[in-house]
């Protein structure tokens, strides 16, 4: 700890600081541009002035940058000082020179950093009178809009687009007054984390396009904690809604998590909420004939006339098919209702084993799962078959972190505080720690890696059992191991063990059992080295881990008992089985069963064939708990009153129960009921009822507001259906208000349903609910760790180590999962900047198989697979294996096919009469 | 008067052949430190003879190569690098000394980098000077083949690569932490200061930037030692200066001369003081980010210190004369639109400040100028200064403004009372 | 795309830099010099073999004014506008130019002969007023001077 004077009071600061992260975190409202709390200092805009003095004597000072300054003990400061003030305020001037004061029509009023600075410094008269530079903008794409007049050159877009986030298609140009942010070219920007720039930028020039369909002022927005549904990473957001729409997803700063930034899918993904898609009203399906099916919108009574005539008292005709993008709640209310022996966990056939495999791995073994911010600090990272920069890209952003952990050695050797950015990043250079990566096809990670190894599946589990043998002898050995790859296991395992924090990444993306243990094994056998290793397993949705912790039985299961007669009513809680199991597996289920009952939020080819469908709320219209990858259970929030018959789906259960005499349900209240009874039955759950904020839970006597207190219009906005002025709904399920009357003040960190200060209407004021600046909520940061509670063993390594790549019978090639941010997630593909940006499906394979089999790129080939008979254009993609084609994973159309799978692929028959 | 530097640059224009250089005794420097001084002595005996930088800085050219860190355990590969950038207005010194003696240049840089060990030598050159560069591009091929440059230089196991970096523009990589990340091949924005270039400079290595005429004094201090150098110069600070003017003066050109030359000599013995018709108004004694000095400064030691007291700078030591019959708001004006577009962009006041003051004073100038712009221009002077920006480029560029509105104030005030220039 | 010759100087260039990046400046140069000016495209051609996106690449061009990301004629005058020739005639200098050519600062002739660029000091100050064609210094410049000097360049 240091002691500084700031205007001759002392203060205890951390060592190592720089003044202003000192100021900020103390509570005095120093104004900046260009520092940012992950971002650190450059000391470009020259915003963040304060005196400095030699010693008590010295009445002058002189002005320096407090970002750019280093907090040693005996520094004394003023922020007061009156040429500090007046230089800072003349800096706002500068900046006043150039920009268009287009605030009433500018996205960013409400929430501008550039506002806010220019308030606190109190410039209010422009004494330009020149003429203003002037730019063109560029047509970004679907999700960042782009008004270059607006900017203040703070440069903090280049530096987050590619010194943090390593995307290099968007620079600055030009040089003086002229410099200009933006691409060399009009085109999307190509990172999947462009959307944070809209965050990032202090003022109008990068903001939400997909807002700007539907705009609202932030002062005018209702919002609630949220967490995003579009992965398993579980980054916190905040939702917000007006008029009944969805209108954005902010980012909520969770220090644990996500903190300052989310991925373009999570951001863009929420229109799936707004879409023209929404089952809004119960649903009535009556097949006529064998191709025909009549559906009838009918009213809550007598749809639930329709579903008691389905099932029998008590509901013992009734089995449920769950989900992992259900939440837990949802989950266990059918579990409830059904009973564990009918309940179905709604996971393919793979996943449902290896879900819980995980679970047990990370529950029982000394590898910790880790979170995010302690992903950033791990300095030795190996990822075996998972594609992270695609299936948990908030994972992939940390990794950027991670491999600057080791080379930053060379920063401390020289005296580079870790916060002089620019410094940093001269001393380090190109250097970075190891990050191995091995999967089949190249990954956007490939560039920060040390070496990339494609293989197919198997291989890639040999070569985790070869690391893991590699570390400690007392993991099994593999067996005909070629020279290359245990070259290759040498050096990884060499470079883990010579790290602080080793970290293994993995997943079910390859559906591979093999893959998962061998991950296991490195963790376990580095554990066992004494070095602390982490293991982070990604879950392909966002309440996977919670199927895990449920168990169940499988679809096929499902399909069995429904044929079989043990059940002859179908329950499915929010999920398209079509995704999860090949078409004719789900035919079967659907078919067998008398009586299809399926909730969803949009229409499917389940709810399709369904013969009642019920709307269920989506994240933003009830309340819930979901648990992210790492073991995080985390509530979200009911951002609005969904209109129509939407509810809950565990209320939609919960009235079903109560309906045919099972009363499990009947003494439910609220969610709070729901979450005691779900910690009743399911042990690994119990802490949460105790942990979250209960429902009752008051500040003062007040609820928390979800809408600013300068909300505007409540008694207009529905002055179209009455005039009489609606009494605002009352949240049962929270701790939330819809009002703005409530406490104004700093609510529990889980509570927090907007950043704001006085002052500070920007993403900024973050700063005021930390008590570090970047570090964590004031509070604690939300969210429940699960694992890592319970008693660890030392498990036995797994000893199923694959044999050596099979030799594939003629023609027979290995099809695997290609997963894309954009496109092969089940709900963001409804949001139309998304869905513009989905790949056409295609089949790539190296030129080697390529000449083989006598394709030429973009001809049709064709591939017989679970059921599915494609005929798909070739694409050459020679990081992939010979032997290994690779197919987009989940993209509407394809769901259905279970990857990897073997298949004869050959040239289309059209293709073949052309005597190609 | 000994003038080391220039005395044996010809006056048909032609540069020194590596022949012609060594019969003046060019390249015994070299041997001697090579072959009979430790590094650290070299060191030593530039810090002796109290060489400061020509580049404008002025700061101990001995110091500066001490803090490079030596010893085996020093990080590698070392640089060091000749500023050739010279683009301040008004100065063409280096620009003599590389088209007329190529090889004094090498010699001082391959002894420089002896001096700190280091491994490779830059010459960052502006574009502009294309002769310079075909001169410096011929002589360091004469240097490689006579093995004063590549590897085991005159059998003493010093190697030395160097390499010739021609620029393309902006005067701001002529700053030298913009002129390293130029030479990384980057927009050639500054760096803040610690770290110093000499622990974390070119790629994140140890570098060390000296002006093209500092390293032209380093072979003499070595010839014929720090003793002599010192005892060339007419002040504190060692050796002679290349002393320069521009403007009205009736022979405009650069003269070695003692250090501590006064202005009058400069001005009236060597540059023929002014032309027929014109009075002297005001001096930039250094370049265009210096402050003015008057007539009554004439008599004014032209070496750093003295400078610094007389309330301006010595910068390169090439001077740009104010005559009466140039408007001195023009003349601002002309500095300013310079200074403004040679911002590089990074920090806010000079970016944005610079050009305000160039719209103010062209406001003035063509006769739209208000009362309150001379206040806004000297609180701009004051807010611009050192420190305050993230380089020194915008406290130069209101130096001479500054001073302006001190000694040219009733100029400024006729601009505006009379809407018009009254020198037009 | 770029030609096979200026490859061969790129990639020349290249192997005599520490890193290909620090060869940027040189590259561009190369193929200013076969074409005059970098268009689009050559930024695109040219950013891969420099190991650089082609926002990279021109994040660099466009800060030096040397690279010309537009057109120019056949020739290109750089008239010094800075304090020393300003002082010694620079404004009537240009005054003659812009009528002699019929264009202004910035500006091509219609026949693609000359453009007019403005370029800061070029330490020709002894011989100001002064300026630059393609490579060659043209200093102490009177109105007639000027004339015989462009008489010079097709």
């Amino acid at each position: 700890m240091a002691t500084i004077y700031i205007d001759d009071k002392p203060y205890e600061v951390s060592d190592g600081q720089n003044l202003l992260h000192a100021c900020l975190s103390l509570g005095f409202d120093v104004p900046y541009f260009c520092w940012h709390p992950a971002m650190h200092s450059v000391g470009a805009c020259r915003q963040c002035a304060v005196k400095v003095f030699r010693d008590e004597k010295d009445r002058r000072g002189r002005i320096v940058m407090s970002c750019m300054t280093l907090a040693t003990h005996g520094t004394r400061l003023s922020v007061d000082d009156r040429e500090a003030r007046e230089f800072r305020a003349s800096n706002i001037e500068w900046l006043m020179t150039n920009h268009p004061h287009d605030c009433p029509v500018c996205d960013e009023g409400g929430e501008c950093h550039l506002q806010d600075m220019t308030v606190m410094t109190g410039h209010v008269y422009r004494r330009f009178r020149f003429r203003k530079r002037t730019y063109m903008n560029q047509d970004l794409g679907p999700f960042v809009n782009h008004e270059m007049n607006r900017c203040i050159q703070c440069y903090r877009c280049v530096r987050f687009y590619r010194d943090y986030a390593g995307g290099r298609d968007f620079n600055v140009f030009a040089s003086h007054n002229a410099v200009y942010f933006g691409r060399h070219q009009d085109g999307t920007l190509e990172s999947e984390f462009s959307g944070n720039l809209v965050e990032i930028c202090p003022t109008g020039v990068f903001t939400d396009k997909t807002l700007k369909k539907h705009y609202t002022r932030k002062w005018d927005m209702q919002t609630a904690p949220s967490v995003c549904v579009h992965c398993g990473v579980g980054c916190n957001t905040i939702a917000g809604e007006r008029y009944g729409t969805l209108r954005r997803i902010w980012n909520r700063y969770n220090g644990e998590v996500n903190s300052y930034f989310l991925c373009d899918r999570g951001r863009y993904g929420y229109e799936f909420v707004n879409s023209k898609d929404r089952l809004r009203h119960p649903l009535r399906r009556q097949k006529v004939s064998s191709a025909e099916m009549t559906t009838e919108q009918l009213d809550r009574k007598k749809i639930f006339q329709t579903i008691s005539a389905f099932i029998h008292p008590g509901g013992a005709n009734v089995i449920g098919i769950g989900s992992p993008r259900a939440s837990c709640e949802a989950n266990f209310a059918l579990w409830k209702f059904v009973g564990p022996e009918n309940f179905y966990s709604g996971l393919g056939e793979k996943d449902h084993r290896l879900i819980p495999m995980i679970l047990r791995i990370l529950a029982k073994g000394p590898a910790r799962a880790p979170s995010i911010k302690d992903v950033e600090g791990c300095d030795a990272v190996f990822i075996i078959g998972e594609d992270i920069s695609n299936t948990a890209p908030r994972l992939a952003l940390a990794l950027h972190r991670s491999v600057r952990q080791k080379p930053m050695a060379i920063t401390q050797k020289l005296h580079i505080p870790y916060w002089d950015d620019a410094a940093v990043r001269e001393a380090i250079q190109n250097e970075k720690g190891p990050l191995f990566v091995a999967t089949p096809a190249e990954t956007r990670l490939d560039a920060l890696a040390a070496s990339a190894f494609r293989a197919a599946p198997g291989e890639l589990a040999r070569l985790g059992f070869a690391v893991a043998k590699a570390v400690c002898e007392h993991a099994p050995a593999v067996t005909d191991l070629t020279e290359d790859m245990r070259v290759r296991a040498e050096l990884i395992a060499q470079a883990l063990r010579d790290s602080e924090h080793p970290l293994i990444i993995s997943g079910t993306a390859l559906r591979d059992e093999a893959i998962i243990q061998a991950a296991a094994n490195v963790a376990w056998a580095l554990c066992e080295s004494g070095k602390k290793a982490s293991l982070y397993y990604v879950m392909p949705e966002c309440n996977s881990m919670c199927l895990g912790l449920f168990g169940g039985r499988t679809l096929g299961e499902a399909a069995e008992a429904l044929e079989r007669k043990s059940a002859d009513t179908l329950i499915v809680v929010e999920n398209d089985l079509y995704r999860r199991e090949p078409p004719a597996l789900v035919n079967r289920i659907l078919g067998a069963a008398k009586h299809v009952i399926a909730l969803d939020h949009l229409e499917n080819a389940t709810t399709a064939r369904a013969d009642v469908v019920l709307p269920a709320a989506t994240f933003a219209e009830g309340s819930g708990t979901y648990i992210s990858s790492e073991g995080r259970a985390q509530r979200y929030y009911r951002v609005f009153d969904p209109d129509g018959d939407i509810r809950e789906s565990w209320r939609w259960m919960q009235d079903i129960m109560n309906a045919r005499g099972n009363l499990h349900a009947s003494s439910w209240q609220n969610l709070d009921d729901v979450t005691t009874a779900m910690g009743e039955d399911i042990p690994a759950l119990k802490t949460l009822p105790d942990r979250f904020p209960r429902a009752d839970f008051r500040v003062t006597g007040q609820k928390i507001p979800r809408q600013p207190h300068r909300y505007s219009g409540r008694t207009a906005m529905t002055a179209h259906v009455t005039v009489h002025e609606p009494k605002p709904s009352d949240d049962s399920d929270s701790a939330l208000a819809f009002s703005m009357e409530g406490f104004a003040g700093e609510p529990p960190p889980a509570l927090i349903t907007r950043f704001w200060a006085p002052g500070w209407n920007s993403v900024q004021s973050v700063n005021k609910y930390q008590d570090e600046v970047g570090g964590s909520l004031r509070g604690g940061d939300p969210g429940i760790h699960l694992l890592n509670d319970e008693d660890v063993i030392k498990p036995s390594y797994f000893p199923g180590v694959p044999p050596p790549k099979r030799m594939p019978d003629r023609g027979e090639v290995l099809a695997v999962p290609l997963y894309y941010v954009f496109g092969s997630e089940e709900l963001s593909v409804h949001a139309p900047g998304i869905a513009g940006l989905i790949p056409a499906p295609y089949i790539t394979l190296n030129t080697l198989d390529a000449q083989i089999c006598r394709f030429g790129e973009g001809q049709i080939a064709g591939m017989s697979l679970s059921g599915f008979d494609l005929r798909l254009p070739v694409r050459i993609d020679n990081s992939l294996p010979p032997g290994v084609v690779g197919i987009p994973a989940g993209l509407p159309g394809l769901a259905g096919i279970m990857l990897p799978a073997w298949g004869l692929l050959c040239l289309d028959d059209a293709e073949r009469e052309k005597g190609t | 008067m000994e003038r080391p530097l220039t005395q044996d640059i010809k006056s048909d224009g032609q540069p020194l052949t590596i022949d012609e250089y060594e019969r003046t005794g060019g390249y015994q420097a070299i041997q001697k430190a090579l072959r009979d001084m430790a590094p650290g002595e070299v060191q030593e005996e530039v810090k002796a003879a109290n060489l400061r930088g020509r580049g404008g800085a002025g700061f101990s050219t001995g110091a500066k190569w001490s803090f490079v860190p030596m010893g085996a355990d020093a990080p590698r590969p070392k640089y060091i690098i000749s500023n050739s950038d010279e683009m301040e207005p008004g100065t063409f010194k280096d620009r003599l000394l590389m088209e007329g003696n190529p090889h004094q240049l090498i010699e001082g840089l391959v002894i420089g980098a002896y001096a700190v060990q280091a491994d490779f030598a830059y010459i960052f050159l502006r574009w502009e000077y294309l002769q310079s560069a075909r001169r410096l591009a011929a002589a360091i091929e004469e240097a490689y083949g006579k093995k004063y440059l590549g590897k085991n230089i005159l059998d003493t196991r010093y190697n030395l690569e160097m390499r010739l970096h021609t620029s393309a523009g902006r005067y701001i990589c002529g700053e030298e932490t913009a002129l390293l990340n130029a030479l990384e091949g980057k927009r050639g924005i500054p760096r803040s200061k610690p770290p110093f270039p000499q622990l974390s400079g070119l790629w994140g290595r140890p570098a060390v930037v000296n002006n093209a005429e500092t390293l032209c004094n380093i072979p003499h201090i070595i010839k014929k030692g720090a003793e002599w150098y010192r005892g060339l110069s007419r002040s504190a600070d060692g050796g002679t200066k290349i002393y320069g003017a521009s403007g009205r003066v009736n022979k405009p050109g650069a003269w070695e001369l003692p250090m501590g030359t006064s202005i009058r000599e400069i001005l009236e013995e060597h540059a023929g003081g002014m032309q027929e018709g014109y009075s002297l108004r005001g001096i930039i004694p250094g370049g265009a980010s210096t402050d003015f000095l008057l007539a009554d400064n004439l008599d004014l030691k032209m070496d750093y210190d003295s400078c610094q007291m007389a309330g301006s700078r010595l910068g390169t030591g090439t001077m740009i004369i104010l005559d009466d019959r140039t408007c001195p708001v023009g003349m601002l004006l002309n500095l300013m639109r310079f200074f403004a577009r040679e911002s590089c962009g990074w920090c806010t006041p000079c970016r944005e400040g610079l050009p305000w003051l160039a719209e103010i004073l062209h406001a003035i100038e063509t006769g739209e100028g208000e009362e309150e712009d001379l206040e806004v221009l000297a609180t701009q002077c004051r807010l611009l200064g050192p420190g305050h920006t993230f380089c020194a480029l915008a406290p130069g560029a209101v130096e001479p403004l500054q001073s302006a509105l001190k000694y040219f104030r009733d100029d400024f005030v006729r601009h505006i009372k009379e809407k018009k220039c009254p020198w037009r | 795309m770029l030609s096979e010759e200026e490859k061969r100087e790129i990639l020349a260039e290249i192997r005599q830099n520490e890193t290909a990046q620090a060869a940027c400046l040189e590259a561009l140069k190369i193929v200013q010099k076969h074409r005059r000016w970098v268009s689009d495209q050559e930024i695109r051609d040219l950013a891969p073999l420099l190991n650089m996106t082609p926002d990279e690449l021109d994040a660099v061009a466009t800060f030096y004014p040397f690279i010309f990301r537009r057109p120019v004629g056949r020739h290109v005058i750089y008239l010094c506008d800075t304090v020393s020739c300003w002082i010694m005639g620079y404004e009537t200098i240009l005054a003659h130019l812009t009528k002699l050519l019929g264009i202004t600062m910035g500006q091509t002739t219609t026949d693609g002969r000359f453009t007019l660029l403005p370029v800061s000091c070029i330490g020709a100050c002894d011989h100001a007023p002064a300026m630059m064609i393609d490579q060659k210094l043209h200093g102490n410049l009177t109105l007639e001077r000027i004339n015989e000097i462009l008489n010079r360049y097709e």
